[in-house]
């Protein structure tokens, strides 16, 4: 009684267990993982693209917030898709742990006994023979790569055991996959960097624009080293005058001091820097203007190079200076900076190529509160101007400041002075190192091989069988699908009657 | 980089081949189709007969057996023709840009039809599989013609981000894989069609059910094997370029969706009652991705695979 208890107890989870690790089911969570990364791609993900949820947002924010609670802006992260393919995986083990030990069984198990009825095989040969055939057949099969078991009239042969080898061994190389993936990204990281020419970047977590560490990042990763832009060059297509203004390189030169080394190199893209603990990487480029901007008392409230964001194909760029110190009132400034200017019929400037012949850089100036002493975190590249009133600029009270470079002009209302006093070209670079790259590639690698090995290898049997003193006979099975194997029985017979003969 | 100057003069040629590659393609169309429709008013000769003597393995021979017509011979002499065009025009455009033939989604479609119709006609030594050709020319002709009318750009310097030597790499084999897949593909269409039951007599000149199923697995196999492999070497080269391996990038996305789809693909045909009709509708759907990743997923989602130079 107590044992029938156990056994209805045990139903359920073995019937999930058993329903989990079917074929079938592998067949419909793989379908399901397929669907489920759809909306990965029709929706932007925080991961890929965070500008594009933010636009979302900004357009649909009732919409964004329902599919946000979905997890439609996180779908890789999210719990369904999460849930499906850990279901995938445990489903995997549970099919893939079984057929391992069958697998071993059978690679240490001699061939079959050889079947009563041979005429019933999909290839099946009859010639005449003697016994002496059977020993030349044992040659020619071992040669073959067959196991072979001798049985009293007959010989059981089988090769192809790396079929189901490289099954075994695809699979646990994408479980190994996962894992390198999941450790690897734990104690991944990447980091950003804009770096003006002339500017030094040192290895520390403060140095960073913007940071991503894994889930088991450690401060201590970040090895030391330190790096200097010399210079910014971008090449452009000069030979092509379709392409004029297209660019076909773009080189960061950089000194690199890396503790024992010091090197200069050059960042270019798809060329990263190999830096100690981690890659250098070239992901953007833009102006960086120098401006000095004098107060109403003629004090220098602002110095130096601005990083602008370049806005298209021509480098039409667009730059916030901020000079909270300015007296009599804090100044500023929303800046345009076109490489090569050209004035519109409208009046408005706009940039005609992207390399810096005609540079020119007009100005919008704004005097009040910057807002800065608010406490809440402001976007260096955008000018909050609700408390601000607009000096000069387009629709202003005086048109926008116009400066080429070592120009100067003074500000309305004696609140001072701009000077463009030269033209710089920054660099965005990424820091970035992920321990479990290696590992995915070499699972990847191992899982391809093992694939192509699962997919190309015959599972072969092949029997020879002396039923009478002169008169033998031949049959070959394969486990699957296996057009050339009428063929591959024809070579064998051929080889063993020349090999008898001798 | 060394500066490439382009020539255009060159490119004009390769269009011109490209298009009279266009003409040939569709002349083989109308005479593979007349010869559907020959078929479809006779009776094969019955199968069960010939079949049963030689065993199932062999029933694709009986096609082979049967005569080439000679309109079935002009439209492969055709194809043959269009397929060697269309390689001239391909290689030219490759001449006149200075680097590989399919940095573009026009260059990635006339390479695409040209190795879809080499992996064909290179089949067709092997293996009878004349009665996918309908399939094979249309969809070469769909493809060209798209590429001239829709995608067609100027011969271009590639921008830095495509500089690499893994664009011959990682391309050259998505488009392997794509020839592979097409070729199944066209081979599920037939199987489903006549697994439907209709067009009796034009379908009995058909392989048998199993055979088709067979060969349709082959190819999906190979082209699934080079898939793998255009995604591991992207995964390498995003690591280079993008800096890092994966990143869930639209283009990303749907090639592990097909990755997956052909996965199902592989299972449903180890697996009893999906095999048939089934597998052959999955293996349909997949292929279908691989158009959807090329056509829509390049022109209208966002990501950075942004190549199309549209």
């Amino acid at each position: 009684m107590a044992s029938s208890f156990l056994s209805r107890l045990s139903f359920w989870p073995r019937f999930f267990w058993r329903q989990l690790t079917s074929m079938r089911n592998a067949l419909i969570l793989l379908l399901l993982l397929a669907v489920a990364a759809v909306p990965g791609s029709v929706y932007p993900q925080r991961s890929a693209d965070p500008n594009g949820v933010k636009v979302f947002y900004d357009n649909e924010p009732e919409l964004a917030a329902v599919l946000d609670q979905l997890q439609l802006f996180d779908v890789y992260t999210s719990v369904w898709f999460s849930a499906i393919y850990i279901l995938l995986f445990v489903s995997l083990a549970g099919c893939v742990l079984p057929r391992t030990k069958i697998h071993f069984a059978a690679l240490r198990a001699r061939p079959v006994l050889t079947p009563k009825n041979l005429k019933r095989m999909p290839e099946y040969l009859s010639e005449a023979g003697d016994s002496s055939v059977l020993e030349s057949a044992m040659v020619v099969l071992k040669k073959r790569g067959f196991r072979i078991d001798r049985q009293q009239d007959s010989i059981s042969a089988e090769k192809g055991y790396a079929k189901e080898t490289g099954n075994l061994v695809f699979h646990y190389s994408l479980v190994g996959v996962l894992l390198a993936v999941g450790f690897g990204g734990g104690f991944s990281f990447s980091g950003q960097r804009v770096l003006v020419e002339g500017d030094t970047f040192v290895n520390n977590l403060a140095s960073y624009d913007s940071f991503s560490p894994g889930a088991l990042f450690d401060e201590g990763q970040l090895e030391p080293f330190s790096l200097t832009l010399d210079e910014f060059d971008v090449v452009y297509d000069l030979a092509n005058r379709a392409n004029i203004g297209q660019p076909i390189d773009f080189i960061a030169s950089v000194s690199a001091d890396f503790g024992q080394t010091q090197t200069a190199s050059a960042i270019r893209v798809n060329y990263p820097l190999a830096a100690p603990g981690a890659n250098v990487y070239l992901t953007g480029n833009g102006f960086a203007p120098v401006v000095t901007v004098f107060d109403g008392d003629g004090n220098i409230s602002y110095q130096g190079p601005i990083v602008f964001l370049p806005q298209d194909s021509n480098m039409t760029s667009l730059g916030v200076i901020k000079a909270p110190d300015a007296l009599p009132e804090q100044l500023g400034i929303i800046a345009f900076f076109y490489p090569t200017a050209e004035k519109l019929t409208t009046g408005a400037y706009t940039s005609i190529y992207p390399d810096p012949i005609a540079p020119l850089l007009t100005m919008n100036v704004y005097t009040g509160n910057l807002g800065l002493d608010s406490g809440i975190p402001r976007n260096a590249y955008a000018l909050d101007t609700t408390n601000m009133k607009m000096i000069a600029g387009r629709d202003g009270p005086v048109s926008a400041i116009e400066l080429q470079v070592g120009q100067s002009a003074d500000l309305p209302d004696g609140m001072g002075s701009v000077r463009f006093d030269g033209l710089l070209r920054f660099a965005s670079l990424d820091v970035a190192h992920n321990p479990g790259g290696i590992w995915v590639l070499l699972f990847a690698a191992l899982s391809l091989v093992s694939l192509t090995m699962s997919l190309m290898v015959p599972r072969r049997r092949v029997w020879v069988r002396l039923i009478s003193s002169d008169r033998i006979e031949f049959a070959a099975l394969s486990r699957r699908d296996d057009p050339n194997l009428p063929q591959m029985l024809e070579e064998i017979v051929r080889e063993i009657r020349s090999g008898s003969k001798k | 980089m060394t500066e490439v100057v382009l020539n255009e003069p060159l490119s004009q040629v390769s269009l011109l081949f490209v298009s009279s590659a266009l003409a040939f393609l569709a002349l083989a169309l109308v005479l593979f189709s007349f010869q559907l429709v020959k078929l479809s008013t006779v009776e094969a000769v019955s199968s069960e007969a010939k079949a049963a003597s030689v065993g199932s393995t062999m029933v694709v021979e009986k096609i082979a057996a049967d005569k080439m017509t000679a309109t079935e011979r002009a439209g492969f002499i055709l194809l043959w023709v269009s397929t060697a065009i269309l390689g001239v025009g391909v290689v030219l455009r490759g001449v006149a840009a200075g680097r590989v033939p399919w940095a573009n989604m026009y260059e990635f479609s006339i390479s695409g039809a040209f190795l879809i119709l080499l992996v064909y006609l290179t089949a067709l030594k092997i293996k009878d599989l004349r009665f996918i050709a309908t399939f094979i020319a249309g969809f070469a002709l769909v493809t060209v013609f798209a590429a001239v009318s829709l995608f067609y750009v100027e011969v271009q310097t590639i921008m830095p981000a495509l500089q690499s030597y893994w664009l011959v790499i990682h391309v050259v084999v998505a488009i392997m894989a794509t020839g592979f897949f097409a070729v199944a593909a066209g081979m599920h269409i037939f199987y489903l069609l006549k697994a439907s039951g209709r067009a009796k007599k034009l379908f009995s000149h058909f392989p048998e059910l199993l055979q088709m199923e067979r060969i349709a697995y082959r190819f999906n196999v190979v082209g699934f094997v080079l898939w793998s492999f255009t995604l591991i070497a992207g995964a390498v080269w995003a690591e280079r370029a993008w800096h890092r391996y994966w990143g869930w990038d639209t283009k990303e996305v749907w090639t592990f969706i097909i990755w997956v789809l052909y996965a199902g693909y592989l299972h449903a045909m180890a697996t009893r009652g999906w095999n048939g009709k089934r597998a052959a509708w999955l293996g349909l759907v997949a292929f279908l991705s691989v158009i959807f990743n090329f056509t829509i997923v390049n022109l209208f989602f966002k990501g950075l695979h942004v190549y199309s130079g549209l």
